[in-house]
């Protein structure tokens, strides 16, 4: 059977063919729709959102251990959180065989680094796999247990996202059963005390040399021989953007299993050919594998160091052109940032935030992000998930050490972030005596990455109900005593919430709760919140005086018209929030009455 | 000969149906077909694409700057914004329908006044009102099907059995009106 699929379905789909049985993951852009794939094979695969990419990996480590083939999914940051369990599992290897998909961002769509996770699997010795299209993502997927489970490691496929993002056609097959391996112990493969992992790094090595003589015969990676004058070696969709360039006009070494790199092929086809071009995304990985065997390429000096190697840039870095285009002046077209929608939650308490003076913003990966941007300009950094609460720790104690300093940190961070590493931040905070004012926004699901549930939102990826974490509870176990819960829509709670915690000496935790206004509402939400979004509001053009105060709050469902000098809301993009009617200043902005 | 379709609007206009659809007709019709969207913030509102490629055999998901054979865009401004992936000799065809971006609804910037004139100033344009054909449909969301049967008329696919598709991908009580959109759509061209 043939099917479209993204290169994320088609690794669900692999990993469902190939008798997985355990799946975990953290969501994370471009990676996030493989778990939400897994999770569809509901009778045969257990799929799960893990609270962070480190307790992910390790759930799967566990799965592998008691004998079933598993799967981890996450961004390439996500790696950095999950690298402690892999460079140690990576020693011990497996039973049942275990698949990590790390997925790169070259271009950094929706990241804040570009980071090539191709050198996580040489630093942790592993073997590693690169799909180019969605039939490579499911065909990998399969090979890659199958190389695990031969080679006793576990396996990275390296992800791009438009291998993840983009449809091509896939032939689907039937699932193979797998029998769960009986469970054995042994402690001179899993205890990792420093007398056994002696041996297993002894191991590594001999496995090093199997893997090695693997890549070299292994039809994952292989040659297209056309005219030997240009050669281009190439992994992932990189070789599709060189065929893209070059068509049969120039020979290919195509490099599927990549860790490690097939040395014998990379000499054979260095020797046949004039001029070797190597076209990759990020890090120069195989150019210096080449440069280390001797022989001459064209790589990072031809090719820019960063961004996708698109056929555009391919052409324009071999060719000096582009391919002719339609000019004309870009003046004319106005750009189109995302902004918070309409009916956002984090809108109400931005527009608060933003009007303090003396503080620093410490933000966090998620929508909020935004309010580092006009019209809030509420945010001074954010560095990585769940970092807002300790970054801001570490300045205010710095802020304290300066005589007369009025300077007061505001950390700001989701629901999900918090469950993520946010926790351990603000342990640290309650532990070293900070006195910053911390908050923990609330919308009742995992928003940016398009609505995963997690552990406060009471249901599991599979739509069990479950147990819900209650962030009032956790902060005060942790030791806080000033906690105070608010709705953000409400301006007045969120600005005496803000004078308080900003005047107090010891550390404060502000909840905001309220749900995001693109979540499907669950029975609890639709309960505990009252008239979800059921309001409108228009301006009485007659009161209205022009002031933009409505505008500053950012909601995309107002608009200003220049010539009228009057506000304006499309009714059918508002959703009733009510934060510009608290903002008007002459009572302009009322309920529509139903 | 590879074929590249780029469809162009702002988030929650309907492209990612519709070229699902296109997708889905052009791989029932032997096609090997790729399509690439970026997504990753799902905040509404965004500058949107979906580029569909087909032929033979296709290599690169993407469109390359210069390599769209046609560029069907659902909002007047986002057709400039993704001119220049379109070739010089490649057809428009705009939905004649604005939406303002955040600066252009805060009053900091003017929606361009003339997008029409400068398209058509430079390549084949087809003007389409598959907004207000939509209303007179009675219902405004199956735009983006209107728009669907303009590019499936204006790349010469009316040989695909396209009723087959839509029945099968689409909830069976909208199947009829969206196969009356599907006809405007290509009566338009």
């Amino acid at each position: 059977m043939k099917k479209l699929m993204t290169g994320n379905e088609a690794i669900a789909r692999g990993a469902y063919e190939a008798g997985v049985r355990y799946a975990s993951a953290y969501p994370g852009t471009p990676s996030t729709e493989i778990l939400e794939n897994v999770a569809l094979y509901k009778e045969d695969i257990i799929a799960e959102w893990a609270n962070n990419e480190k307790v992910a990996l390790e759930a799967t480590i566990g799965a592998s251990m008691a004998g079933a083939r598993t799967l981890a999914a996450m961004k390439h940051v996500g790696v950095n959180v999950a690298a402690d369990p892999l460079f140690t599992f990576a020693y011990t290897g497996v039973y049942g065989g275990l698949v990590l998909v790390s997925a790169d961002e070259p271009g950094q769509h929706s990241s804040q680094n570009e980071q090539d996770n191709r050198l996580y699997a040489k630093a942790a010795k592993i073997p590693m796999l690169e799909p180019s299209n969605s039939q490579e993502s499911k065909d990998f997927t399969k090979i890659a247990l199958e190389i695990s489970e031969k080679f006793d490691a576990p396996v990275l496929l390296r992800m791009t996202t438009r291998v993840c993002h983009s449809k091509g056609i896939v032939e689907c097959q039937d699932r193979e059963e797998r029998e769960i391996i009986p469970y054995k112990k042994d402690i001179n493969k899993f205890v990792v005390v420093p007398a056994v992992a002696r041996k297993l790094r002894v191991k590594v090595e001999e496995r090093q040399k199997k893997l090695l003589e693997f890549s070299n015969t292994t039809e994952l990676n292989f040659f297209e021989w056309n005219d030997t004058k240009v050669g281009v070696i190439s992994s992932g969709v990189c070789y599709n953007y060189a065929k893209e360039v070059f068509g049969d006009s120039v020979s290919y070494l195509k490099i599927g299993f990549s860790q490690p790199l097939p040395t014998e092929k990379i000499k054979e086809f260095c020797t046949k050919v004039e001029k070797v071009y190597i076209i990759e995304e990020n890090d120069p990985y195989i150019e210096e594998q080449v440069k280390i065997l001797g022989f001459n390429c064209f790589g990072k000096d031809v090719f820019p160091a960063y961004g996708e190697m698109l056929p555009e840039v391919i052409r324009q870095s071999v060719f000096g052109e582009t391919m002719p285009t339609l000019n004309y002046d870009e003046k004319e077209v106005v750009a189109r940032p995302p902004v918070l929608c309409a009916g956002c939650p984090h809108r109400g308490f931005f527009v608060q935030l933003g009007k303090r003076k003396n503080v620093m913003v410490s933000g966090d990966i998620g929508c909020y992000s935004l309010a580092f941007a006009e019209p809030y300009n509420a945010m001074d950094q954010n560095i990585c998930m769940g970092a807002s609460i300790s970054v801001g720790h570490g300045a205010q104690k710095v802020f304290d050490l300066v005589n007369e300093n009025k300077m007061k940190v505001v950390s700001v961070l989701g629901d999900s972030t918090f469950f993520h590493t946010g926790i351990n931040s603000l342990i640290n905070v309650a532990y070293n005596k900070s006195n910053t004012v911390n908050v923990i926004l609330d919308n009742r699901i995992t928003g940016m990455t398009g609505h995963q549930e997690n552990p406060g939102s009471g249901y599991t990826l599979q739509g069990e109900k479950t147990e819900e974490l209650n962030i009032e509870a956790i902060v005060r176990a942790l030791g806080f005593k000033n906690v105070v819960i608010i709705n953000p829509n409400d301006l007045t709670a969120v600005k005496n919430a803000l004078d308080w915690a900003i005047s107090l000496d010891e550390p404060s935790v502000i909840i905001t709760r309220w749900p995001c206004a693109l979540k499907k509402f669950s029975p609890e939400d639709k309960e505990e919140f009252k008239n979800l979004f059921t309001d409108k509001y228009s301006v009485d053009a007659e009161k209205c005086i022009g002031c933009k105060a409505c505008i500053r709050t950012g909601c995309p469902a107002i608009s200003f018209d220049n010539e009228a000098k009057k506000s304006t809301i499309d009714y059918n993009a508002c959703v009733g929030c009510s934060v510009c009617s608290q903002v008007c200043p002459v009572k302009a902005i009322g309920k529509v009455e139903k | 000969m590879t074929k590249s379709i780029l469809l162009v609007g702002v988030g929650g206009q309907g492209t990612i149906l519709a070229s699902k659809l296109l997708t889905t007709g052009l791989m029932e019709a032997g096609y090997d077909v790729k399509m690439s969207e970026i997504h990753g913030m799902s905040q509404r509102g965004g500058s949107v694409s979906s580029q569909v490629r087909y032929g033979e055999k296709v290599e690169s998901p993407v469109i390359e700057l210069g390599g769209a054979d046609i560029l069907i865009s659902f909002e007047k401004m986002e057709a400039l914004r993704w001119l220049n992936y379109l070739k010089p000799n490649g057809k428009v065809v705009v939905n004649d329908f604005e939406i303002g971006s955040a600066p252009i609804l805060s009053g900091k910037a003017d929606y361009p006044k003339n997008a029409i004139g400068i398209l058509e100033d430079k390549v084949k344009t087809t003007v389409i009102s598959a907004s207000s054909e939509a209303e007179k449909l009675g219902n405004p969301k199956v735009m983006n099907i209107i728009l669907l049967g303009a590019i499936i008329k204006a790349m010469g696919l009316e040989e695909i059995n396209w009723d087959k598709i839509l029945r099968d991908n689409i909830k069976e009580k909208l199947v009829e009106i969206n196969l009356k959109a599907l006809k405007v759509g290509m009566n338009l061209v």
